[in-house]
């Protein structure tokens, strides 16, 4: 019998070999550990970068964006280029294991072939493989949206990560889905961490002061790394503030100016940022700030396979759910960075071996729980998938399920970017809708809304994701809609970007005065009452048995 | 508002060594529009400022929209023989543009003032000091007043 990682190679080996239009026919190189992990080493540091793991200890599907608009002088550049056009600029061939990992191109049929990626057990072997090979030179780094997002990270509140990553042994992490789990709790996981919880820009509500370590130096290869942590700037925006009441956040520009400075007197040769900025923010901070060579991005989920440089910065991109290790080489010399080697590393689930150690902590969190969590709860015929600026299959049927089972006429999602993909025919499972859903204010809503308000509330986060200034983006993507049709136009400024609302229903326009029922979720209002969404969600899919939800036509994006 | 001196009212008459916080009061409230170009008309007498020496530290996305935090300062040796005099914020699209005038004196050793504020909607400040020259400086920022959530 061929195993699953027999298999792969088998595949990728005879993408290499076959000829002419075989869509995998490109594909450059057996897959291996070796191949993968294979790395002509330099200079005296090197960082290891996780980001964005969103609670995923497995190894997920998740696809890419199709659609990821840039706008204002991000328009046109990474992360902003998707599908064919990101294969052409990092000239990947179609049909790659690189094609598969960092597009959305031919997703269905390359998930099939190169299987699932990610899976903790086997980031930590990419670890302890770079550890052994580098010794003291590594560091590892861990940007943040690691506690939350699947159901034994809301169950144990973030107790699973937090021991989990304990044994990869990380430098320091930052935040930004931790605070969901409101102060008290972070603060408790934090004292245990072992390493520190770096945020230079959260402060006290009261006082102002600085509520977590601001930066920590560290020796790696008779080099002095100063690392500086950085929350995401809008946590007690874009989620509910009355869990975290008396932190308060923001870019706070100026303090970080002067944190670099300080970690530089301090004698750091390397200055490191360690951010859940979002990637346009970081680049914008980057031509604004002297003295950081590198940033360490997150909370957009882009997977780059190259470094940006802005100035004397390099800005690194790990993606997401686990899907990546990034690994930078650096030659620090005389308080500079003479020179640098950068890879991405795709964590293909059936090609890296687990670790042992790691394999057996996530059996023993996950073992109360797997027969409940494996329950198969229906079926989907189609891709399901969230990333992208607007509805993916999976949030439509998100929006189906909340239309139906609270009859409304109109639904609304959040645009999260964190949701594993499900491939056509797949089992839907229990923890399937979980790790679509598992928050901790997941209160399904129902209520009356003015078409004023509707549009005010579109409006909103519409100038949230496609301002063109990033310092006022909060990343995410446009909030969902079911029930709803609507043009978005992103050459137009803040308020005039949405027009030709209609209720789907009736083909209506949605009339400004009149109410609508809306259901949605996720609200950041305290005391939000509804089911929680899992449930709304569960129970439409056992109704239906087979979903096959499409990507549909009610939304028009002009001005792009 | 309460008539007890609370914490906002202490921050900000606190900060700036001897800086005098005037709040909303030197802008007449007869103004029925937000009319906040003849406001800072008012206040330089009709000169404009010029863009520079003035910093506002604001969020770019307000948290809350009743209490926005600012910082503003002023790039002065503040001496006897050249000090800021006053430094005039207003919003431009709440009900009344006048947010809060400060006056300092070469005693106040820095040009520098916070408070809180509140913000209707999305909108900029703008803050215009005048110097004992007679001289006007100002900045701009915008602050988004936003319904959250949807991050992620």
């Amino acid at each position: 019998m061929i195993s699953r990682r027999e298999f792969v190679q088998v595949a990728a080996a005879v993408a290499a070999m076959v000829p002419a239009n075989w869509s995998r026919s490109f594909a450059q190189q057996r897959l291996t550990q070796a191949e993968l992990l294979k790395f002509d080493s330099l200079g005296n540091v090197t960082i290891l970068h996780v980001a964005d793991i969103h609670g995923q200890l497995l190894p997920v599907y998740f696809r890419e964006p199709s659609i990821n608009l840039g706008v204002g002088e991000a328009k046109g550049l990474v992360p902003h280029i998707t599908g064919r056009s990101l294969l052409d600029h990092y000239k990947i061939p179609a049909g790659s294991p690189n094609a598969y990992a960092l597009s959305s191109d031919d997703f269905a049929a390359l998930a099939k072939s190169y299987g699932r990626i990610g899976g903790l057990d086997r980031i930590a072997t990419i670890i302890k493989a770079v550890r052994a090979e580098r010794g003291e030179r590594v560091l590892l780094l861990d940007g943040g949206d690691t506690w939350q997002n699947s159901y034994t990270s809301l169950l144990t509140k973030g107790q699973d990560m937090v021991e989990c990553m304990a044994l990869l042994k990380p430098d320091a992490m930052t935040g930004h889905w931790e605070f969901t789990l409101g102060e008290a709790r972070v603060k408790e996981l934090i004292e245990k961490l072992g390493f520190p919880f770096l945020a230079q820009n959260v402060r006290d509500t009261e006082w102002n002061e600085p509520v977590f370590k601001s930066s920590v130096t560290v020796e790696r290869g008779g080099t002095r790394v100063g690392i500086i942590g950085q929350a995401l700037p809008y946590t007690a925006i874009a989620n509910p503030r009355w869990m975290i009441p008396n932190w308060s956040f923001g870019i706070r520009e100026e303090e970080l100016r002067k944190e670099v400075a300080t970690v530089r007197k301090n004698g750091a040769d390397l200055v490191v940022l360690l951010s859940h900025n979002g990637f346009d923010l970081d680049r914008k901070l980057a031509s604004r700030i002297d003295g950081i060579d590198v940033i360490l991005t997150a909370h957009t989920h882009d997977a780059l396979p190259e470094v940006v440089r802005i100035g004397k910065t390099l800005l690194v991109a790990s993606g997401s759910h686990g899907k990546f290790v990034s690994r930078v080489d650096l030659d620090v010399r005389n308080g500079e960075v003479k020179d640098f080697r950068f890879k991405l590393i795709p964590v293909f689930s059936d090609v890296i071996a687990p670790d042992t150690e790691v394999a057996a902590k996530i059996r023993a969190i996950r073992a109360p729980h797997e027969s409940m969590l494996g329950e198969v709860i229906g079926r989907t015929d189609t891709v399901l998938y969230r990333r992208g600026n607007f509805n993916g299959t999976l949030d439509n049927l998100i929006c189906e399920a909340m239309l139906a089972e609270r009859d409304a006429q109109i639904a609304l999602s959040p645009g999260f970017r964190w949701g594993n993909s499900l491939l056509p025919g797949q089992a839907i499972t229990r923890e399937d809708i979980y790790n679509a859903t598992a928050i901790t204010y997941p209160a399904a809503y129902r209520v009356s809304m003015s078409g004023a308000r509707l549009k005010e509330v579109l409006e909103d986060v519409a100038d949230n994701i496609f301002n063109p200034d990033p310092y006022y983006q909060q990343g995410g993507d446009m909030v969902r809609v079911g029930g709803l049709s609507y043009t978005i136009d992103l050459g137009k400024p803040a308020g005039q970007r949405i027009s030709g609302m209609m209720l789907r229903a009736s083909g209506e326009p949605i009339d400004p005065a009149k109410g609508y029922t809306v259901a949605g979720w996720a609200s950041v209002n305290e005391a939000t009452e509804g089911p929680p969404i899992w449930d709304v969600v569960m129970n439409y899919i056992k109704r239906k048995g087979t979903v096959a939800p499409v990507e549909g036509d009610h939304i028009k994006v002009v001005g792009t | 508002m309460t008539t007890a001196l609370n914490r906002r009212q202490a921050l900000t008459i606190g900060v700036g060594a001897a800086a005098l916080a005037v709040v909303g009061e030197s802008i007449s409230p007869a103004f029925a529009a937000n009319d906040y170009e003849e406001v800072i008309k008012k206040f330089t007498g009709g000169k404009s400022p010029t863009v520079g020496r003035v910093r506002i530290d604001a969020p770019e996305i307000a948290e809350n929209g009743n209490t926005v935090p600012m910082t503003i300062s002023v790039e002065s040796p503040m001496t006897p023989a050249s000090y800021v005099t006053a430094v005039l914020v207003v919003a431009d699209e709440n009900p009344r543009p006048g947010v809060v005038t400060f006056h300092f004196t070469p005693e106040s050793g820095v040009a520098e003032a916070n408070t809180r504020i509140r913000l209707a909607s999305t909108q900029f400040l703008t803050v215009v000091a005048r110097m004992n020259d007679g001289s006007f400086f100002s900045a701009k920022k915008e602050v988004k007043v936003t319904i959250g959530g949807c991050g992620g």
